[in-house]
């Protein structure tokens, strides 16, 4: 390809086919080649560091995907899994989380405040989590909040109550590293949730054990106006099983991964597929994006990816893939709640203190109705997701609730993180203050789709 | 105990009752008293007795703008869902059938709450049953009412009140009205103090009756106080000067607006969602549905609006919803009442309005409601504490900031 027709406008650097170079924009466009070009690297001009992870995730690397442990086929192909019943509603209207919920909540409000707050930044430049983080949340049970008793998790009733104020509480952290964290347990409750006995038996012990593998649920696609109950990923019966095809964005962890569980349409209706990271046709390279860069975003692709009959998650109707759709939805909301918690808790001590023309900023109304308004619209935010997730444990429809949550959530999250960086003014835009990266973080919402799930 | 946001099961019959009052009684004569502004829905007589009959009979709890009187904090440390969250439900329930008629229901003023809220024991039991006007704001004091300016002195056992109040709501169908005036203008919010009078009382008249933008049923009225001699047992709570500021004078009178603040919002949440319905029923005829699973990007236009104004419905709902329940629970709840209203009065206002946007000219034209909810949601936003004084009163709790500091 010539060096002219490689720069033709059009799709790349943003620039849209519309514009069109003239010889001085040719010229400069090829210098601009040169130099970006490794040439200077190598003469030792350019200060290279690179971390094993940093180069997958930040660099467009493409590899094979982590080739992982073995997860042996066990339990009853055919049985249906074991199941947590509903957790009850006496019919009151109510805002007191339940004695268990509170004390879940309390110890990981303290390890979000103590273990992810000051690890954030670091992980955000890393596009990393550090391992002392993700175990930390292993040994407060994150990866198991969603999974029953029975198979080893914590979980007594539906948990989506329990799991929303948790992802809340961590996201007040650090979304990233929430993520990070949460990611795991999403394919466990989601096996908790739809897995038959087969696949809760091969699948849940390595979740519920020491040393629980990096898992992620995969349902975002590169895709301008994606609309995730029609993915452009296929799955098509060949054999005795399937054969999935198409590329996911934004898959937390992909690098690390040792189970995916991978949207795909199979007949015309979305469906979930478990793929191990094993499996052959399976490539993963870094997908850093504008924020939640502490969840090593990856960009996954199936090429002729075989998978067994028993690779089916729920069913293949749709209904199961909805469900996921809309507690995934429910988990970004309260990653949302905790986010713009931060930014209210971060702002108010910061415009009583901040001066400007002989006072504190905060006696000024302008300044005081934006951060009165963060408050009001934060918590709308958390009502209306309260009332979702506490609609999805108690076994009720909520596909109108989350809808609402869902959209409240990007609008005014996103809000709130533009206000919490214009209310520190310049100080808000670099990064010795962390509002820049909760406006980067914020802006997620509405655009994942899976990854976390309560 | 569990987080649970569904409206309470035990107010079901309460909140059906009312839906079929709004829907059957007030929608159809909601245009006629659009159109005859001034003139007496004699209809409300009819269902106020009928009320008085549920309230009586036990079968309705609390609708209205009564029971909003604080107790001590029980022992009692179960959940209650009670007379706050019932009164917001039906409140809502009668707004979306009427914001003008609700407000003209006999014996459901803001006097009436401000009796309710104030009174002593023997106050109480001699006011039982009166129709309060409230009246409060001055030509020159609006959202200030520390500021304002009639007058009360005593002479003898009497007071002498002197003075021009306005939008005194239903100030010349209410057989009473709660006068706020000063015993000395030098002592600022302390000496403010409400007095009762009541109708035919030499010394007070109405003077004219305002034609307004919305809520035409509901009448608002200038009254004229001149040498106006009242008992002196008419002064609600107690008669001292606290400069101290002990609650039961200024600052408790203006804590009757914690209690009434989440039910201005429940009206702005039932005005809001009387749009919302027909709208989503007029845009559905039209070919839209509105698909909650599907990205709102990936809809019309008009779907993805619908879908930010169900939201903004949403949180508006729960807040007011929140305010209410924690009184029901003895909780302060000042701060989640004025967040109740700043939203419910902003969000009904895009709301209505964005309707008859979305309804084109049958919005607009009057052969729908649309266009007469635009018009009377618009003051929700504005009495009972406009949506800046909401935010100022956020900002100072949030920031904890005086009011000398964040003025």
């Amino acid at each position: 390809m010539s060096l002219l027709h490689s720069l033709r406008p059009g799709g790349r650097h943003g620039i849209a086919t519309t514009e069109s170079r003239d010889p001085i924009g040719y010229l400069v466009a090829g210098l601009s080649r040169l130099a970006q070009s490794d040439l200077i690297d190598r003469v030792g001009l350019r200060k290279q560091t690179e971390q094993a992870v940093f180069s997958i995730t930040s660099n467009g690397f493409k590899t094979l995907t982590t080739a992982g442990r073995t997860f042996a086929r066990a339990g009853k192909v055919g049985r249906p899994g074991v199941r947590v019943a509903p957790a009850p509603r006496a019919g009151l209207f109510d805002l007191t989380p339940t004695e268990d919920e509170q004390m879940l909540v309390d110890v990981v409000a303290e390890y979000a405040a103590e273990v992810v707050r000051p690890a954030a930044a670091e992980a955000d430049e890393a596009c990393a989590a550090p391992q002392s983080v993700l175990k930390a949340g292993l040994e407060i049970g994150l990866p198991i909040l969603g999974v029953a008793e029975a198979l080893g998790g914590i979980s007594e009733e539906r948990s989506a109550m329990a799991g929303t104020l948790v992802a809340e509480a961590l996201a007040k952290g650090d979304m990233g590293l929430a993520v990070a964290s949460l990611s795991s347990g999403a394919v466990a409750t989601a096996l908790g949730l739809w897995g038959t006995d087969a696949q809760q038996q091969t699948y849940l012990p390595a979740f519920t054990g020491d040393d629980a593998p990096a898992a992620a649920l995969a349902l975002t696609e590169p895709t301008v106006l994606f609309d995730v109950l029609a993915p452009a990923t296929t799955a098509v019966r060949t054999g005795d099983g399937f054969t999935l095809n198409g590329v996911k964005s934004l898959v937390p962890r992909g690098a690390e991964a040792e189970l995916f569980i991978v949207g795909a349409l199979l007949d015309g209706a979305p469906t979930l597929f478990l793929v191990e990271s094993g499996a052959a046709g399976l490539a993963v390279e870094g997908d850093p994006a504008m924020g939640v860069r502490a969840a090593s975003l990856t960009r996954l692709s199936l090429s002729d990816v075989r998978v067994g009959s028993d690779a089916v998650l729920g069913d293949v109707d749709g209904t199961t893939y909805r469900e996921c759709v809309r507690l995934s939805r429910l988990a970004w909301c309260a990653l949302a709640v905790g986010t713009a918690q931060a930014v209210l808790d971060y702002v108010t001590p910061y415009v009583k203190e901040r001066q400007a023309f002989g006072e504190p900023i905060a006696h000024r109304q302008s300044v005081a109705f934006m951060v009165a308004n963060i408050a009001i619209e934060l918590q709308a935010m958390r009502l209306v997701t309260y009332k979702a997730a506490s609609r999805a444990a108690a076994g009720k429809d909520f596909t109108r609730e989350v809808a609402l949550a869902r959209k409240l959530c990007t609008d005014k999250g996103m809000q709130i993180g533009l206000d919490g960086v214009q209310l520190l003014g310049g100080h808000g835009f670099v990064k010795e203050h962390p509002v820049e990266r909760w406006y980067r973080d914020l802006r997620a919402i509405g655009i994942m789709e899976g990854s976390v799930l309560v | 105990m569990a987080i649970s946001l569904d409206d309470p099961k035990k107010f079901r019959p309460l909140v059906g009752q009312a839906h079929q009052v709004a829907m059957n009684m007030l929608r159809p004569i909601s245009r006629t008293y659009d159109r005859a502004e001034h003139e007496y829905p004699k209809e409300l007589d009819m269902l106020a007795a009928m009320i008085d009959g549920l309230a009586d009979s036990g079968a309705s709890e609390g609708a209205g703008a009564a029971g909003v009187r604080r107790d001590e904090k029980d022992a009692d440390t179960t959940v209650k869902n009670g007379a706050n969250l019932a009164s917001v439900l039906s409140i809502a329930e009668m707004c979306w059938g009427d914001v003008g008629l609700l407000l003209s229901m006999p014996r459901q003023g803001l006097g009436n709450s401000a009796i309710a809220s104030v009174a002593n024991d023997e106050q109480l039991a001699r006011l039982d049953g009166v129709w309060a006007g409230m009246a409060i704001t001055e030509p020159s004091t609006g959202s200030d009412s520390a500021n304002i300016t009639t007058t009360a002195v005593l002479d003898g056992d009497e007071y002498v009140i002197n003075g021009e109040k306005i939008y005194v709501t239903s100030g010349d169908r209410a057989d009473h009205i709660v006068v706020w005036a000063t015993l000395d203008r030098d002592l600022g919010r302390a000496a403010i103090k409400s007095f009762v009078v009541a109708k035919g009382t030499p010394g007070m008249r109405v003077d004219r009756l305002e034609h307004k933008l919305g809520i035409r049923a509901s009448d608002t009225a200038t009254i004229i106080f001149e040498d106006c001699r009242v008992p002196q047992e008419n002064l609600l709570g107690s008669p001292e000067i606290d400069t101290g500021g002990s609650g039961q004078g200024f600052a408790g009178a203006m804590a009757t607006f914690d209690n009434t603040r989440p039910l201005v919002a429940s009206m702005a949440v039932g005005c809001a969602r009387a749009s919302l319905d027909l709208t989503r029923e007029l845009l559905a005829k039209a070919g839209v549905e509105v698909d909650y699973d599907r990205p709102a990007v990936v809809q019309s236009a008009a779907a993805a609006k619908f879908l930010q104004m169900e939201a903004d419905w949403e949180g508006a709902y729960l807040l007011t919803l929140q305010a209410a329940w924690m009184a029901d629970n003895r909780e302060p709840n000042s701060l989640e009442a004025s967040m109740a209203k700043a939203k419910a009065g902003r969000v009904g206002s895009d709301i209505t309005l964005s309707c008859v946007e979305l309804a084109g000219s049958i919005g607009y034209s009057e052969a729908e409601l649309l266009e007469k909810w635009s018009r009377d949601s618009k003051i929700l936003d504005i009495f009972e504490g406009t949506q800046q004084i909401q935010q100022l009163i956020v900002a100072r709790r949030i920031l904890g900031l005086s009011s000398a500091e964040l003025k």
